[in-house]
């Protein structure tokens, strides 16, 4: 039986169709996915990510351990700072993607994919030396994204300015939303300005309420998985399982800003430093009429040169994109996808498909 | 009035038949972006795949509700596929000109208290 965040009584009273993802029992929708993706790219939406894990790694000697286990270098970061990472495997692909948050120089948080959760404190536990402490608190903990342009003045509704990450990719510990101990987070996975906001799993219900209160005047909404997808597909965001996994190299996918060859060795960097890349991550505009999603065998002329592995309809473009993972010798070529029998045809565009105007 | 399938199509039964999805169907599809229509002449058999409609979550096939030629159909939903959300029993698909009527075909109050 799928588990239960701790907000899925809320869920159920708000209306929202119950789906099972990464293990739970989570809302793909309230309103309807469009309604809900507009939302968050005009006004504010909130997210129930509590199926997300969080790993705690503390000790003298966390950062250089963790160093040897990412693919992005960590050395450096100051307390409050945010980084994105893959954590490899040894074959170079990806046990997950990540973010590592540095709260004191020996006190680190990994954010891990829900669906990935026991897998990764696995990996994560057997890799660290015994004298890095791990733990893992994903239970333990609720996670509310509150995410759009109007996520802000939402948060300043509740918290005073000197407690607010200001940067992107910030976070500050200890503050109090509605009375309530939180971690506040400048990060998200829309492509919109945003908070992800941490808070013990018994506060989870009682925060959510805070939040949903301070933004009535902000437009904000309950948001479910059917946006959330939407929203980081057209922000060009992976998603492992899709774009990221086990059997698929990391420098296959476009994130080299996050994989860092030159530093000392780290779990797949042999295996990396030994493999030229074969594929590419595409982005592309469907152009023909029909939605291509995940799976989807794509073709130069008659040879198969890859697959699509995500795509749908893209509510603020208006027109249906995906994600191609495609041979690099054919990325120029005119591509088709075969969707159930039929061609479509492709436009490879630039990622990100969709980026907001920053202020 | 309008008989239903099992499968959430409904069916307007009149010199032709006229067909579209139940409203129950739509809702639980959510945001339809893309219909493949059927093709005018296109023959079709009841029960079996006629169509596809797509959502931002899924795609779903549509059943035929009789056996029969497509005569005619509604190239509206080409532009705006978001019309079956907002009237799924006047956002008609096509109009089929039936040779066999299953008897299986259920009124509107059967279809409702049908377990979905």
């Amino acid at each position: 039986m799928a588990k239960r965040t701790p907000l899925y009584d809320k869920h159920v009273a708000l209306g929202g169709k119950i789906v099972e993802f990464a293990g739970y029992d989570l809302p793909v929708q309230y309103s309807g996915v469009i309604a809900e993706h507009n939302a968050v790219r005009n006004a504010v939406g909130l997210f129930d990510v509590s199926h997300m894990g969080e790993l705690l790694i503390m000790g003298e000697k966390a950062e250089e351990a963790l160093n040897a286990i990412l693919t992005n270098d960590i050395r450096g970061m100051y307390d409050g700072q945010v980084r994105y990472s893959l954590l490899p495997n040894e074959k170079g692909g990806a046990v997950d993607d990540i973010l590592v948050y540095r709260e004191a120089w020996d006190k680190f948080w990994f954010v891990v994919n829900g669906a990935n959760v026991e897998k990764d404190a696995e990996w994560v536990s057997t890799h660290l030396p015994e004298y890095v402490h791990f733990e893992n608190l994903s239970d333990a903990i609720g996670q509310i994204a509150v995410q759009g342009p109007n996520a802000l003045a939402l948060i300043e509704n509740l918290v005073d300015g000197d407690n607010i990450p200001m940067k992107n990719y910030s976070f500050k510990w200890n503050v109090k939303i509605g009375g309530i101990c939180t971690y506040l987070s400048r990060t998200g996975y829309t492509g919109e300005d945003g908070f992800e906001v941490y808070c013990k799993a018994e506060d989870t219900t009682a925060l959510y309420d805070v939040l949903l209160e301070a933004g009535k005047d902000l437009g904000v909404i309950p948001c479910g998985l059917g946006a959330r997808d939407t929203l980081r597909l057209e922000a060009s965001m992976p998603l492992y399982g899709h774009e990221l996994g086990d059997d698929i190299p990391v420098n296959e996918v476009g994130l080299g800003f996050a994989i860092k060859m030159a530093k000392d060795d780290f779990i797949g960097k042999t295996a990396l430093e030994n493999h030229t890349p074969e594929y590419v991550r595409l982005g592309a505009k469907v152009v023909g009429k029909g939605i291509v999603r995940e799976h989807c065998d794509v073709y130069a002329g008659d040879e198969k040169v890859g697959v699509s592995t995500s795509g749908t309809h893209c509510p603020t473009l208006g027109y249906p994109v995906c994600m191609l993972r495609v041979k690099k010798e054919f990325k120029d070529e005119k591509l088709f996808a075969d969707v159930r029998g039929r061609r479509i045809e492709l436009e490879v565009v630039p990622m990100p498909f969709y980026k907001r105007n920053k202020q | 009035m309008a008989k239903f399938t099992k499968t959430h199509e409904w069916a307007e039964l009149d010199e032709t038949v006229t067909m579209g999805i139940s409203k129950y169907a739509a809702d639980e599809l959510g945001d339809i972006v893309y219909i493949s229509l059927p093709e005018v002449g296109q023959a079709v058999v009841a029960g079996e795949p006629m169509c596809e409609v797509e959502s931002v979550k899924a795609v779903s096939e549509i059943n035929a509700p009789v056996t029969g030629t497509v005569v005619e159909v509604n190239t509206d939903l080409e532009d705006s596929p978001e019309l079956i959300n907002e009237d799924a029993m006047s956002a008609w698909i096509c109009k089929i000109e039936a040779t066999d009527i299953p008897a299986d075909l259920m009124t509107e109050a059967e279809y409702d208290a049908m377990d979905k």
